[in-house]
């Protein structure tokens, strides 16, 4: 059952520090432990910087899950060119740019349920969540 | 543009990392750095992140280059008071920060950079511009 979402735009750096304080009243409200907090967060500002580098910008749906299983889950969108090859996108050191090519697949590890789609030519989805233990 | 403080204590430089750094941020705390450990021959740079609530692999890699410059420029970089829950991201980040050396505190990061023997000495504002 999820709340209300927050529905944050993704155009600069800036942008991707409130997703990033967003994310943390709402991990904070539903009671993340500080850890998990950390990881949801952390794992939101790798990918909120790649739908801002690769993705030419986006947005960041923020959302309280409430129910049997009680967390945070954040979409985020983007209209960019889409990744060709995911499994290699999710390898660690994998950068078409010049990052470090830790960001999809530490992302991945840091949170609890993770599920990318992506279509060439159309956009990239990245779905996160956290659920409180 | 704000800039982030860099303070002269004996032959090292600290910077106390307190906001949540953005890009140009980032980029200026780079070349400051530079430009001052020539200037000041500092041997040692050591970055306060005990306030950092998170370091993701763009901090990681601001750290890392500054840990490279510096090594080029024959000091080294001591990263400071790193909040255990951000080390267990880290670590499953996947971010060792290779050449990043760190310590507790700053007393104990002090210790670590060889040759200064200033600690106790006044720390004197090199940010006067
Ligand atoms: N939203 C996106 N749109 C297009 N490509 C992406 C997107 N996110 C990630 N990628 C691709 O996946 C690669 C790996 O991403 P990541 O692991 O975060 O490493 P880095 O950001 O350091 O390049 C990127 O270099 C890019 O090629
Ligand atoms: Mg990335």
């Amino acid at each position: 059952m999820p709340t209300t979402t927050d529905t944050l735009p993704i155009t600069s750096g800036d942008d991707v520090v409130r997703v990033r304080q967003k994310v943390r009243v709402r991990a904070t409200e539903i009671g993340l432990s500080l850890v998990d907090q950390t990881k949801l967060i952390t794992a939101a500002s790798e990918l909120a910087r790649n739908t801002l580098d690769y993705g030419k910008g986006g947005h960041a749906d923020i959302e309280t899950v409430l129910g049997d299983r009680r967390g945070v889950r954040v979409i985020f969108r983007d209209r960019g060119p889409g990744i060709p090859d995911i499994p290699q996108a999710l390898t660690d050191g994998f950068t078409s740019g010049n990052g470090l090519g830790h960001g999809l697949g530490g992302a991945r590890r840091l949170v609890d349920d993770f599920d990318i789609q992506s279509i060439v030519g159309a956009g990239t989805t990245v779905t996160i969540a956290r659920w409180k233990r | 543009m704000d800039s982030i403080p860099i303070l002269k204590i004996g032959s090292a430089l600290l910077v106390t990392i307190q906001v949540d750094m953005h890009d140009q941020l980032a980029t200026r705390l780079q070349d400051d750095l530079t430009e001052k450990i020539v200037q000041h021959r500092a041997r040692g740079v050591l970055i306060d992140i005990s306030a950092l609530e998170i370091v993701d692999s763009f901090i990681g890699r601001m750290l890392a280059n500054i840990a490279n410059v510096s090594r080029l420029l024959d000091a080294d970089t001591v990263v400071v008071g790193m909040r255990p829950e951000v080390a267990i991201t880290l670590v499953e980040l996947g971010l060792g920060l290779p050449g990043v050396k760190t310590a507790l505190n700053a007393e104990r990061g002090l210790a670590l950079i060889g040759g200064v023997s200033a600690a106790g000495e006044a720390a004197d504002d090199a940010d006067d511009d």
